[in-house]
Order: structure tokens, then sequence, then C-alpha cells
């Protein structure tokens, strides 16, 4: 097991390093100066010049690259065009905010939906199967700022009980939860019910019935073990989708966060916070599936067997 | 009379791929029910274990005495009882039999724990004593290893080990061997049939190979379209089988010095449950077959020579 997390670990760096040239690259192809951004409407070209080659605009890409690729090992993502200041600062304000609402959200889609899937997988083609995956259907469609729009009317707004906007207490942050819970909790609820249904049909099942166990006891300790290996490895890949894919909930809910810093980076055509904004996104991806595939190991000894 | 089935019929939704079976076995004894795929051999292992439903299927007819008790009658919950404690089932493919994710202790354990109510330790002594008995070596480390870490034979073991676990009177073996290699195949019926004489335990064993049979069953029941062919002593049915299926299913088994190219098969594939033919319905594939045949299927009926037989035109010792 430590080997095949070293492993695992090493084969990420290559990863890592192919995702950063991207993320570098992608951004040095938008149409745009940010040195529009710095200067006003008829600077003197020396002035312009001087502006460029402060923030080294002017040297070729692959020594912007390296430059830019050392101070991110070092922990320094650069200073912020637009704000001056430094860009991992700007982070490390909205990232917790960010871990909160997709911790919270992830946690809440995975309780609900796989109690959800493993409920409709028991009565499978009967009422409380059918009431599920209606419900699931629905939850999977709903645009989730119109569904925020409409949590904030229904709870905030007429009834009171949680603040409109802003994230200053954890009462702010149920909202929001909500929003990007019930997509979530949609994906792991078919994702669990159809995982229990395949688990229940094969043939150990049989034999465990034959043994005299409790249908029960088959379904959760021995069917749902089997059904959740799938299902993790979903989450795992929600993980960072949910931290940069909740723009939209944030800006519904007016929640500081790193889709926000984005979206906000991007028009300014603020380079450093942007690059710094897809690496975290990266990183986030890189380490779900990780974390997918180790909990993966974990559950099932012929991963552990095949890992060596 | 241990297990005792009385013209069993088993329906799923509207069709019924068995009908009219009747069975008897004692302890001690090795009954063998044979048949092609598709003949309704798991299915008679289901109806007695009572595991139907989990299939969409059910008893329309007849009854199951196990013991004197009617299993078909019983409670889903009383049911439970009798599996695994009493009424032990080896599966077809040791391969997918066992939970590949938990450890082959526990899955033995279990049994013990659940049905005699003994405690962690106590159970896993037995697992270790019952997995040397069946000539696994290194028993306590086998406990600790994962499916997948074992051979087919070794795994068929384990499923045997684990009916053994609740002390059954009865173990039902639906193919127990097609799964495994030919070398392994027969040290497992070897085994099965040593433990049903040593431990005086019914055997009901589900094949589709008459050599199986001739090789441990005291008693043979021929299974054909969801229908008793024929039921006799093992030794009789071998010297002068009476139905022109179960001729055939012996004309199947390859012999010591037979001419290459001379090993007969059987025209013709069983029917599936929604084109039984009416009449017999083995005579579409049957070399004897006339007009009553096709008109109306033969009775289930006893024969003077002993045995049960439904044919309209038994082979006399004669033509056999």
């Amino acid at each position: 097991m430590p080997g095949f997390l070293i492993r695992r670990v090493l084969l990420l760096l290559p990863v890592f390093l192919a995702v950063s040239v991207v993320i570098f690259l992608i951004l040095h192809l938008i149409p745009g100066d940010p040195v529009d951004n710095l200067v006003k409407v008829g600077t003197p070209a020396a002035k312009r010049a001087e502006i460029t080659a402060r923030y080294g605009l002017d040297r070729p890409l692959v020594v912007q690259y390296g430059i830019w690729l050392w101070a991110v090992m070092h922990g320094d993502l650069g200073t912020s065009i637009v704000t001056h200041r430094p860009v991992a600062s700007l982070i490390g304000q909205a990232l917790p905010h960010s871990l909160a609402l997709g911790g919270a959200a992830l946690a809440f889609s995975s309780a609900l939906g796989i109690l959800l899937g493993v409920v409709a997988a028991a009565w499978r083609d009967r009422w409380p199967d059918q009431i599920i995956m209606g419900g699931v259907l629905v939850g999977s469609t709903l645009p989730s700022f119109w569904l925020g729009l409409l949590l904030i009317l229904a709870f905030a707004v007429q009834l009171g009980w949680f603040p409109v906007s802003g994230a200053r207490g954890w009462d702010s942050l149920i909202l929001p939860v909500l929003t990007i819970g019930l997509g979530g909790t949609a994906l792991v609820a078919r994702v669990t019910r159809v995982a229990m249904i395949e688990a229940g049909g094969r043939d150990f099942v049989m034999l465990l019935h034959a043994k005299g166990l409790p249908p029960g006891r088959i379904r959760l300790r021995h069917v749902l073990r089997h059904a959740l290996i799938p299902v993790v490895t979903i989450l795992a890949l929600r993980i960072g989708w949910i931290l940069g894919g909740a723009v939209t909930v944030e800006y519904v809910f007016a929640r500081p966060g790193l889709g926000s810093t984005l979206i906000k980076g991007l028009n300014q055509h603020d380079y450093p916070v942007v690059q710094a904004c897809l690496l975290m996104l990266a990183v986030a991806v890189m380490l779900g599936t990780l974390l997918g595939d180790v909990v993966q190991a974990l559950m099932d000894p012929r991963v552990r067997g095949a890992l060596g | 009379m241990l297990l005792s089935v009385e013209n069993l019929s088993v329906a799923i939704g509207p069709v019924e791929p068995l009908s009219g079976l009747s069975l008897a076995l004692d302890r001690g004894e090795i009954l063998g029910l044979v048949g092609e795929s598709g003949s309704g051999k798991s299915l008679t292992a289901l109806a007695v274990t009572g595991l139907l439903p989990l299939i969409g299927g059910r008893v329309s007819s007849g009854s199951v005495s196990f013991d004197g008790v009617d299993l078909c009658r019983l409670p889903e919950a009383d049911l439970r009882g009798y599996r695994g404690r009493r009424i032990a089932f080896v599966t077809q493919n040791p391969m997918t039999a066992l939970d590949p994710i938990q450890r082959i202790g526990d899955q033995v354990d279990v049994v013990a724990r659940l049905h005699l109510g003994l405690g962690k330790a106590a159970a896993r002594a037995r697992t270790v004593d019952l997995l040397a008995s069946l000539r696994i070596p290194e028993a306590a480390a086998i406990c600790d290893a994962f499916p997948h870490q074992l051979s087919g034979g070794m795994k068929q073991r384990i499923v045997i080990a684990m009916a053994l676990a609740g002390d059954p009177d009865l173990i039902i073996a639906d193919e127990p061997t097609t799964a495994l290699d030919v070398t392994v195949q027969a040290q497992i019926i070897h085994l099965l049939g040593q433990l049903a004489r040593d431990r005086g335990l019914g055997l009901l064993l589900i094949t589709h190979d008459m050599g199986v049979v001739a090789q441990v069953c005291d008693k043979v029941a021929v299974l054909y379209a969801g229908r008793l062919a024929e039921t006799r002593e093992v030794g009789q049915l071998f010297a002068a089988p009476a139905h022109p299926y179960t001729r055939a299913l012996i004309g199947c088994i390859p012999r010591e010095g037979m001419a290459p190219g001379s090993l007969s098969g059987i025209p013709g594939a069983v029917p599936s449950v929604a084109t039984y033919p009416g009449g017999c319905r083995f005579h579409p594939r049957c070399p004897r077959a006339a007009e009553p045949c096709r008109a109306a299927p033969p009775p289930f009926a006893a024969r003077p020579g002993g045995g049960m037989l439904a044919c309209h035109f038994p082979l006399e010792p004669a033509d056999a």
C-alpha cells in the first residue's frame, strides 16, 4: 500500500507539468493585452514598453513559463496586475470559502444520494423507486443558478430562516450547499441505485442468501460495499468540479470563492490570478482522482493486489 | 425420508419451466439430478432452498418436505433458519460464488456465528478445523486471504467448507465442477461423495455429466425440458436405460476403447420454456417418437422393474 501511494503520487508529476504548460499557454493565446489595463489611453510607447518589461511580458514564452513555474514551486503565485496584491493571498482568501462550500456540498450529496440510491434499489420499480428517480430527474435538470434564486426566495426572503447572501456564518452556507448539493445528490443516487442493482444480481449474493443471512444485512454489509466502489470514483471526480464549478452559485449568493476570483481575473486579463486559479482547480482535480484511487484500493483487495 | 419433493411445479411469471417434479432422498444417499442446460435443474435447487423469489419465481404447486416439514408453507424468516444450517448450497461457479472483497475466513465464520451462535474466536477455530479436514493446506493463513488469491479448486473447497459450517443434513450441489479444470473435477466430486457417506448427509448432486453420476450417485433423476423423464437406482439405469433420452445421455460419456469420432451427441437442443412442444417434450429429438408421443405427454409412473418413467415406448433391456 505505501508503495502504491508513492507510485501514484509520482505519476501525478508529469500530469502536473503538462497541465501547467497548458494553463500557461492558453492565457497567452487569448486575444487581449493585459498592459491595456495598466496604462491610460495615449500613453507613450516607451512607457508602455517599460511596463511590459516590468512584468516580464516582453521575454520569450519559454522563459516566461520557466520563471512562472519556478516561482509557483516556491509558493509565489505572482502579483495581481490589477490589485497589485500577491496572488497567493487572494487565493488564500478565496480557497477556504470554496473548500467549505465544496466540502459541505460533497458530504451532503454523498450522504443523501447514497441513502436515496439504496432505498430506490431496495424497492426497485415500485413506488419509492419511482418517486426517488422522478425527483432525481428533476434535480439533475434544474439549472443551479435558478434553483439558488428559488431557494433564496423561499427560505431567505419569505421565511427569513437564512441570510440572503454573503459568507459570514455557518447559516449562510446552507442554501448554497443545497443548491450545489441537490444536483450532486441526483447523480450519486442514480449511480448508487444502478450499482446496488448490479451488485445485488451477482452470484455471491445468491450464496449469501443460501447461507441464511438476513436480506437487510446482505444489502447493507455486502451489496452496498460493492456498490460504493463506483460511487467513490464519481465522488472523487466531482471534487475538482465542485471547487471551481460553483461559479454561478457563488454569484447568486454573492459569496467569495475560487470560481468568482477566476471569472473576475478573466474579465480583467489579470494573468497571474487566472493562472493561479486554474492551477488550483487542476491540482484539486488531480488530488481528487488520487483520493478516489486510494479509497478504491482500500475498499477493494483486488485493486490492491493488481497494484502490488 | 430426509427430502421428499412431491409433484413440484415452478412458475416464473406466466410460464412454468418446471412441472410435476418428484424426488426422494435419504440421509447418506446421493441423488443425481441430470439434464442439459435449461432443463430446470437449477430451478429445482432454488425451489428446495426457498430462493426462487430472488429470480422472480415461485412454487405454483406441489410440496417440498424436509424432515417432515413442508418448506413451501414456511414463512421466509423460518426458512432462513434452514438455509445454511440444515440445507446447504454449493454453487456452480466458485469463481463468482465468494464475495471478492471479504476475507475467506469471515465468509466461512459467518455461518457458524449466525446459526450455531458461536463467538468470533470459536467460529474461527471451527473454520480452521473445517478447512484442515477438507485438506486445505495452511488453513489459518487461507482465512486471511481474499478469494482472488486462490485457485478455482481451492475456492470450491471453501464453498464446500461454507456449506459444511452449519453442520447441515442436506447439501445441494449445483454443477459443482462445471467451472473447474478437469484434473480438479474428480477431486471435488470424490470429496463431496466422501462427505455424504462419512457424515451421513443427503447430497443432491445437480449435473449435466452422466460420467459424474456414474462415479458417485446412488440414484438418478433425469430431467428433460422441465419434466422428469426417468428416475432409477444408478446401476440399473446404466445397465438398462428405459427412456430414449437417458440412453442418449449415457451415449455422451466418453469411454475407453471408443473409436475416434464415435462419441455421440444428441441432435437438436433443449427447447426453451416458450417453445415446449406438446405431447412428450422429447419427441422432436427422439428416434422412437410416434403418433402418441405427439398427442399426449406420457404419465410419470412406476415401472415393474423399479424406478419411475415417463415414456410411451420405453426401451427394453434388450434394446439398450
